[in-house]
């Protein structure tokens, strides 16, 4: 409770103090460079002066975080990567080289392309097909409400709900695990899932799909509405069946929402971590770059050279990403 | 959907939704449905059977002989499996290799001498003609139908005993300033990237775009390093929550700024121009209009900061530690899943009590929630 009535004490405080910062500064650049009561071009100097500086005076505090918290450290990164565990010795390319010739991590570049190629590909795909039926519907509302849920559930804590589901008892004991009980119903033999190599990367990659699909789901929904009604009433008086409009007519016209969809959830795979920590820290051949760059932090005490050269790797394959976001938010923003 | 309301298709569209989402919700029913079985019957049957007797397989010892009485110059001991529960007993031993050797009513004959009776009630008694020696009760079989049974004894024990009470005030501790700091910061510098004119804001614009991306994986190391250096050179701890805090809004920035510029950028022009023909500086319209009729995005964004704040595992393990007075729940839960890997009844409660607040804000705020996605991720498409 003290430490509640702590938090809660320092929260107000930053927000007084930010709110202070801004009015402080604000008040003394207008002292200094006043512009109300005096006349002529030293009025309108002062003017020109203030409004050059103030929205730095606006930025500073933003841009002091973000430079600390995200700038920094991707230069610090990409310098420690290229030293020893300590971060004092300059060893050149020899953790990248390192690297290329560990099992560990030649695992985890396998599985996370593994991941690549079908959460992304799975989530849009049911985001899509739950978008367009649900619009059909309705109940349509509530079913997305009860399929966008699992958007609000930490990744551990899907992970509990999925390890239940894939829960093992040797075979002839009762299963309390849905997705043997079903296996043995059918007559099939139980199995310990998350322990077969290979196929186990999926039943983890069903955890973020599961959570994913939500989040596909809302923006292609609003994307599929957006479609102008003349297009498909057009298509519907020539003679256009139901699936013909969906892939011939509806899908062309939200390439870009899909896009969009893709590229986040790309994002997010990149660096898929609670998850495999949870159900399997790596074992059974599960590994993936953000649990083995979490390891490598503390393995044997911390080897930040070898955790700085995976984060880097991550950050390689996060680019192409980043600079077509860039590129089109630039043409979005255009003169604005 | 125009030709398509009242097509033979329709029938199809309503079970294939339903379909999906019964595959969406019972994962988390079943935890949920779990997570108040009682746990002897949520360790031998499935959860879909919760509202079914289930059959138990129970080993019970009897009292002590120290607690036996004399009756009629025998000597007994009595009590009842299923002690002020209902059910009932099908079978019963006292050998392990066959546990259900006899039915409720039949008499068994104890190695030494001692007589076993057992009713379908769950009623027992032991009887026999010397008094019986040693201090350890006998060890009695059964098998018993016994009907379902809801209890929130579970989560009285995680909250006390298992630490999940604590890190529920540290996950608190955590998200409410890591959520409500930033937005106040984020704020004044969107408006400077929406509304103010300065050279190179079209690159600092650009450069918020590249940060939203920038995997957190790149941070952790440097930051590490930079906290211990803090730490060690004012003597302070490294870990503390006011690091955590500071992190959360490092990392939270480059959302807040991008869905908060996008929304200020779409307020009507008129509006600030004819408050700055009255005279006003950019300051008071900030204040005074902007930051009013920002409030759907900011509430967005609050909400987007809690439930990553809440949820977050990685940034909690590295900059607040590991050790059981700050874990959070998160952390907690990954420790659990090592220490009680089998015991559903905690894991199943302590997952639910991770996963309620961010559900209720979910279920309270959805719109918000749906309205920043929109704004955060539809453009550029």
């Amino acid at each position: 409770m003290q430490q509640l009535v702590f938090a809660i004490g320092t929260m107000i405080a930053g927000v007084l103090a930010c709110a202070f910062y801004f009015f402080a500064t604000n008040w003394i650049l207008d002292r200094i460079f006043p512009s109300k009561g005096l006349s002529g071009a030293k009025a309108s100097q002062n003017l020109r002066t203030t409004n050059a500086i103030r929205p730095w005076l606006f930025m500073l505090p933003a841009l002091l975080a973000l430079a600390i918290y995200l700038v920094y450290p991707v230069f610090e990164s990409v310098r420690l990567s290229l030293h020893d565990r300590a971060g004092q010795t300059f060893v050149g390319p020899g953790n990248f080289v390192w690297m290329f010739g560990d099992g560990e991590f030649r695992q985890s570049i396998f599985n996370n392309f593994l991941w690549l190629l079908v959460v992304p590909a799975l989530s849009t795909f049911f985001g899509l097909v739950i978008a367009a039926l649900t619009d059909r519907i309705w109940w349509g509302n509530i079913a997305k409400t009860l399929i966008f849920m699992p958007m609000a559930i930490s990744f551990v804590g899907a992970a509990v709900i999925w390890k239940f589901v894939y829960d093992y008892r040797a075979e002839g004991s009762e299963q309390i695990g849905i997705l043997n009980a079903i296996v043995t119903w059918f007559g099939g033999a139980p199995e310990a899932w998350i322990t077969l190599p290979f196929w186990n990367n999926f039943f983890l990659m069903v955890i973020l799909i599961w959570i994913q699909t939500g989040f596909a789901m809302v923006i292609l929904s609003a994307a599929l509405r957006g479609i102008p009604e003349e297009t498909l009433e057009a298509a519907v008086i020539d003679g256009a069946n139901g699936l013909q409009i969906f892939f011939k007519i509806m899908i062309p016209q939200i390439w870009g929402t899909i896009a969009v969809v893709w590229t986040t959830i790309t994002i997010l795979v990149l660096k898929v971590f609670d998850i495999v920590l949870a159900m399997t820290n790596g074992q059974w051949q599960t590994q993936v770059l953000a649990n083995l760059m979490f390891d490598w932090m503390f393995r044997g005490g911390g080897d930040f050279g070898r955790g700085a050269a995976i984060a880097v790797v991550i950050m390689v394959l996060v680019v192409p990403i980043m600079i077509w976001n860039i590129r089109n938010a630039m043409r979005e923003t255009g003169g604005h | 959907m125009p030709g398509a309301t009242r097509s033979p298709l329709t029938f199809v569209v309503h079970l294939s939704v339903l379909l999906l989402v019964a595959l969406w919700t019972l994962p988390t029913a079943g935890l949920l449905i779990s997570s108040l079985r009682d746990k002897d019957q949520l360790a031998v049957s499935g959860w879909w059977t919760a509202l079914s007797t289930s059959t138990q397989n129970v080993v019970f010892r009897a009292p002590s002989p120290e607690t036996q009485t004399e009756r009629d110059g025998k000597f007994v001991l009595t009590g009842n499996f299923l002690e002020g529960q209902q059910g009932e007993v099908s079978a019963f031993g006292f050998n392990s290799r066959d546990p259900a050797a006899f039915e409720p009513g039949q008499t068994a004959e104890l190695n030494d001498g001692e007589r076993l009776t057992v009713q379908a009630d769950g009623s027992f008694e032991i009887v026999s003609d010397t008094r019986m020696e040693g201090t350890r009760g006998q060890r009695i079989f059964y098998t018993a139908a016994v009907p379902p049974r809801f209890t929130l004894d579970n989560y009285r024990e995680v909250l006390s005993a298992e630490g999940i009470g604590q890190s529920f005030i540290n996950s608190l501790t955590v998200a409410i300033p890591a959520t409500i700091i930033p937005i106040l910061v984020a704020a004044f510098c969107a408006y400077a990237l929406a509304w103010m004119k300065f050279p190179g804001r079209a690159i600092l614009i650009a450069v918020i775009v590249g940060l939203l991306v920038v995997p957190l994986q790149m941070s952790l190391i440097p930051l590490l390093k930079l906290y211990n250096g803090v730490g060690a050179f004012f003597g302070v701890p490294a870990k503390t929550y006011v690091g955590i805090w500071l992190a959360h809004m490092g990392f939270g920035l480059p959302l807040a700024i991008y869905l908060l510029r996008n929304y200020m950028a779409g307020l009507p022009k008129e509006i600030m121009e004819s408050a700055r023909v009255d005279g006003a500086s950019d300051f008071d319209i900030f204040i005074k209009i902007i930051l009013p009729l920002s409030f759907p995005a900011l509430a967005s964004f609050a909400i987007f900061q809690f439930l990553w704040t809440w949820n977050d595992l990685l940034v909690a393990i590295v900059f607040l530690g590991t050790g059981n007075e700050e874990l959070v729940l998160t952390g907690r839960l990954v420790n659990l899943l090592g220490s009680r890997g089998g015991n559903w009844e905690i894991l199943t409660a302590s997952a639910f009590i991770t996963i309620i607040v961010p559900l209720i804000v979910f279920f309270a705020l959805q719109r918000y929630l749906v309205r920043g996605l929109l704004a955060g991720s539809v453009k550029g498409g």
